[in-house]
């Protein structure tokens, strides 16, 4: 029977069809959990199909090439998804018109601080320049941010999971923070979780407050555009 | 979610991969092509319903997209591993400084500007 198995799975990997249905298999299990947890972003969907997937390939020894044979299917959707992006941004944009020079000031200050505390943090106890490339975008999100990690000399894959785990924190840690702060108007602390952690944040902003909400999706979508255009730049200029 | 409106989210990419290596930018081509297509919905004051239909189709399941890249981190566990402590300091120090700064600053503005709202946060 094991020996069987061996072969069915030697079979089967080498064929796109595992790859593919695994990844969603892999997802609908994330998320069955993060609905159980009434949505609680320590669970998060993503960050539980990725830890499964790596665990079976690892436990099974298969290569990332053979399974991306499969999964590169899903992961083709990004472009397009990304530019989708423009949709909930012009959406939230046409509301907020009036005061958006405010917004974009705010969101730009975040951008340029998200990435120079996170490259700082991580030179001053001996990241290597792989780690902090990697870490710069952690901000945006995952479809954007990983782009921006291959196009600045980055690990897209190490940026996805960075970019994860920062939403989390966020999402975790937001509402606290600003409450320390005394922040109290919704457009203020929506801006602040959608610029420091992207939709995850914006979810968390979503469940409290709509205007929260709004001003998260806003600022996640600038928050992607300011720093693919910032962060180069910035690079150019420390390293 | 209509064929014709996934193409001109595939024509908006294509041009934005054509604008990016074209002009030798650093930026992804997705990102170039989000732009286009948001001066494109400014320019024409009005979104199509197919295209905010196909928008919301293709962005409902966003996070399952990134988890083939992410899988891909199985082949960089020992940055993790080796430099983990630098690492989750950076995140968490950055994304609540990120958090704190975004928000004091809009909280500012909005005073400068005299345009506080009733409805607040009662923490």
């Amino acid at each position: 029977m094991s020996e069987n198995f061996t072969e069915i799975w030697v079979y089967l990997a080498a064929s796109p069809l595992l790859g593919l249905t695994l990844t969603l298999v892999a997802y609908q299990v994330g998320m069955w959990i993060y609905t159980r947890t009434h949505l609680n972003p320590l669970f998060n969907p993503v960050l539980i199909a990725v830890v499964v997937l790596v665990a079976l390939m690892m436990g099974t020894g298969t290569e990332y090439g053979t399974y991306f044979e499969g999964a590169k299917f899903v992961h083709f959707m990004l472009g397009p998804a990304t530019v989708a992006l423009a949709v909930p941004l012009y959406r939230q944009f046409q509301k907020v018109r009036g005061s958006f020079l405010m917004i974009l000031a705010a969101i730009l200050s975040g951008s340029v601080t998200a990435a120079l505390s996170a490259i700082g943090v991580a030179w001053a106890l001996g990241a290597s320049r792989e780690t902090l490339l990697s870490l710069a975008p952690k901000s945006v999100t995952a479809p954007i941010a990983m782009g921006i990690a291959e196009a600045t000399g980055g690990v897209a894959s190490l940026t996805a999971v960075l970019v994860i785990l920062t939403g989390i924190i966020g999402a975790v840690f937001g509402t606290w923070t600003l409450n320390a702060l005394g922040v109290k108007d919704w457009r203020a602390r929506g801006l602040a979780m959608g610029t420091a952690s992207h939709g995850i944040g914006t979810a968390r902003a979503l469940q409290v407050n709509e205007v929260a909400g709004a001003f998260a999706s806003l600022a996640m979508g600038l928050n992607g555009l300011a720093t693919a255009v910032l962060l180069p730049l910035i690079l150019q200029l420390i390293f | 979610m209509t064929l014709g409106f996934i193409t001109w989210l595939l024509v908006f990419q294509l041009l934005g991969e054509v604008i990016s290596k074209g002009f030798g930018l650093p930026l992804p081509g997705p990102v170039v092509g989000m732009a286009l297509l948001f001066v494109v919905l400014v320019v024409r004051g009005e979104l199509p319903d197919g295209l905010k239909d196909t928008a919301a189709g293709l962005l409902k399941h966003l996070s399952l997209l990134f988890v083939p890249a992410g899988v891909g981190v199985m082949m960089h566990l020992h940055l993790l591993q080796d430099e983990w402590q630098a690492i989750s300091a950076a995140l968490l120090v950055s994304t609540l400084a990120t958090i704190a700064v975004t928000a004091l600053v809009m909280k500012g503005l909005i005073k400068l500007k005299g345009q506080a709202e009733q409805d607040q946060a009662d923490e």
